[in-house]
């Protein structure tokens, strides 16, 4: 049994230790270990194209975290105290957000895009002032960070969620007892208490946006994010530069993993 | 304020975005697959019959979708069961939760290295060089079935190991004690006490596992070369390629049809199964 165990974990990390073992290679080979270098890491990092679409997809990471972390937090907190058809509609909503898959999400916000930018940037043209060049809407930062977005809200609402669900209510009850304002009350007592769950969901949805690459594939538009980068770049060959960015990659995404988990697990042993 | 007004409030900014963000292109979709193609790709306004009638065209895509999805999540579950029995039955208490992380944490980094640390492995160079130095000559792995069920299996074990776990971690131990006691050897006791209660984590693990593989890309993109595709390779020439928005919505509309047929069966089947609802989540 115990055998077995291992033999699926060896499963599960040989390749991503393969990966990692060969971006410290110093030959050009991909696949014959030759002593071990940091050039890779070097060449991958001086790559005008690897740099461009790595700003780009931290960028898109982070801005879409942050919206969903707010906005995910502040229905999570409605919801929570919503019943009836509001709150069913809204389980549904989250619930296809989360189920359907990400390639008809990627096509879905792409043609409905296109079709919408479509109607409007004749409209901003007609209306525009006269003799000034008027803005022409199209897919690319914008329309990655609102469809990362759409995903990271869906996960932040269910993790704050659980957690608001985990709350001690009497402590928010003793609070409004003492004269405290709807406000002092929510700053005092439920941010303090909900802000692990909130962290987590934002680190996750980091973790989720730097990674993503179908619906990234398909609304980008012109912008290029790191796994479209890698993805383009294996279809021209396989390169022991692929393997520093994976490496990179998946130790941005192992280690906001690990943080996120201990915030969860520390956030639910009450402290004193 | 009233809370009434309040709760409104908070939740207009997340409702405007699912609503135009999830609903309104998932409305688009629907439209399009109605429509026809512009002549130069896109979509004109029509209401036809048309691209459903065409599917068929796609059916290779559909044939390979709905056959290794299902064999892959099938070998998913059985890698998946011994290993969860293990974490929750087994396993040492103190290690436990550690193990359990190290199960999930590969699902949530990128789907797209780990496959790609695939194509080294099968690639040329890898195995089939190492079945060379034991006299195996000429052994392809890479692109074909095979290459991409092991990519899908290491894709999706955490996903399938999670509520198995959870189904029998919550396993009330002195049902098994009874069934000892009344002198039934082990492998009967598994039999008719562990497996039947796990059943419920069993069916979510696969229904998760089977809806994501539906709609899978990368894997079959990656490790099938072209010659193993599925149903969201054909969405994405239709789409990035082809330009042909009607019958590309068609096929996605037809496999969103596919899969709500799958959980509308799977709920029928769990809620047969046991009245205790499972909270599964991945974090």
């Amino acid at each position: 049994m115990r055998l077995y165990a291992m033999a699926v974990y060896l499963f599960l990390y040989i390749p991503i230790g393969i990966i990692l073992l060969f971006s410290f290679s110093a030959g050009r080979s991909a696949s014959q270990f030759e002593g071990f270098s940091l050039q890779w890491y070097g060449k991958a990092l001086s790559n005008p194209f690897v740099m461009d679409a790595l700003s780009t997809s931290f960028t898109v990471a982070v801005i879409s975290a942050g919206i969903a972390g707010i906005f995910g937090t502040m229905a999570a907190l409605a919801l929570q105290s919503m019943r009836g058809r509001m709150r069913l509609f809204f389980d549904a909503l989250i619930y296809i957000a989360v189920m359907v898959p990400g390639i008809v999400i990627g096509i879905a916000t792409l043609i409905a895009l296109v079709t919408v930018f479509g109607w409007l940037n004749p409209l901003l043209a007609a209306i525009w002032p006269e003799g000034q060049v008027p803005p022409q809407m199209s897919m690319g930062y914008g329309s990655l960070i609102a469809a990362h977005t759409l995903f990271s809200m869906a996960l932040v609402i269910i993790i704050v969620r659980a957690r608001i669900a985990g709350m001690d209510r009497s402590l928010t009850e003793a609070s409004s007892d003492l004269y405290a304002t709807p406000f002092g009350t929510f700053r005092q007592i439920t941010l303090p208490m909900i802000f692990p769950g909130i962290l987590a969901g934002v680190l996750l949805s980091f973790t989720f946006s730097f990674d993503d690459f179908i619906i990234a594939f398909f609304v980008a538009g012109s912008e290029t994010t790191l796994p479209i980068y890698v993805f383009s770049s294996i279809r021209r060959g396989v390169t022991p530069e692929i393997n520093a960015i994976g490496s990179m990659v998946l130790i941005v995404s192992l280690s906001l993993l690990i943080v996120a988990q201990l915030i969860l697990q520390r956030g639910r042993t009450p402290r004193s | 304020m009233r809370p009434q007004a309040r709760n409104w409030l908070l939740l207009a900014p997340a409702g405007a975005w699912f609503l135009f963000m999830l609903v309104l292109p998932l409305v688009v979709v629907l439209v399009f697959s109605f429509g026809e193609r512009g002549p130069a790709g896109g979509y004109v306004p029509a209401f036809t019959l048309e691209q459903y009638l065409n599917l068929p065209a796609r059916w290779t895509a559909f044939k390979n979708t709905l056959t290794l999805a299902p064999v892959g999540t099938m070998l998913a579950l059985l890698i998946a069961y011994p290993l969860a029995y293990f974490l929750a039955v087994r396993a040492n208490p103190k290690w436990r939760m550690m193990l359990l992380i190290l199960v999930i944490v590969p699902f949530w980094t990128s789907i797209l290295i780990r496959s790609y640390a695939w194509i080294f492995i099968l690639g040329g160079r890898g195995i089939p060089s190492l079945l060379a130095m034991v006299g195996l000559e000429n052994v392809r792995l890479i692109n074909t079935p095979f290459a991409v069920l092991t990519g899908i299996i290491y894709g999706y074990l955490p996903l399938m190991v999670f509520p198995i776990y959870v189904s029998l971690e919550r396993l009330d131990k002195r049902l098994l004690e009874a069934s000892a006691d009344l002198g039934s050897p082990p492998w009967r006791s598994f039999m008719q006490v562990t497996l039947p209660l796990s059943i419920p984590g069993v069916a979510t693990g696969c229904m998760l596992v089977f809806i994501l593989l539906m709609g899978e890309f990368l894997i079959p993109a990656m490790l099938g070369g072209g010659k193993v595709f599925f149903v969201g390779n054909a969405l994405v020439d239709l789409f990035l390629q082809s330009r042909n928005w009607a019958y590309g919505s068609a096929v996605a509309v037809a496999l969103v049809a596919i899969m709500l047929l799958t959980v509308s069966l799977y709920m029928r089947f769990v809620r047969r199964f046991s009245d205790a609802r499972d909270d599964v989540s991945l974090m």
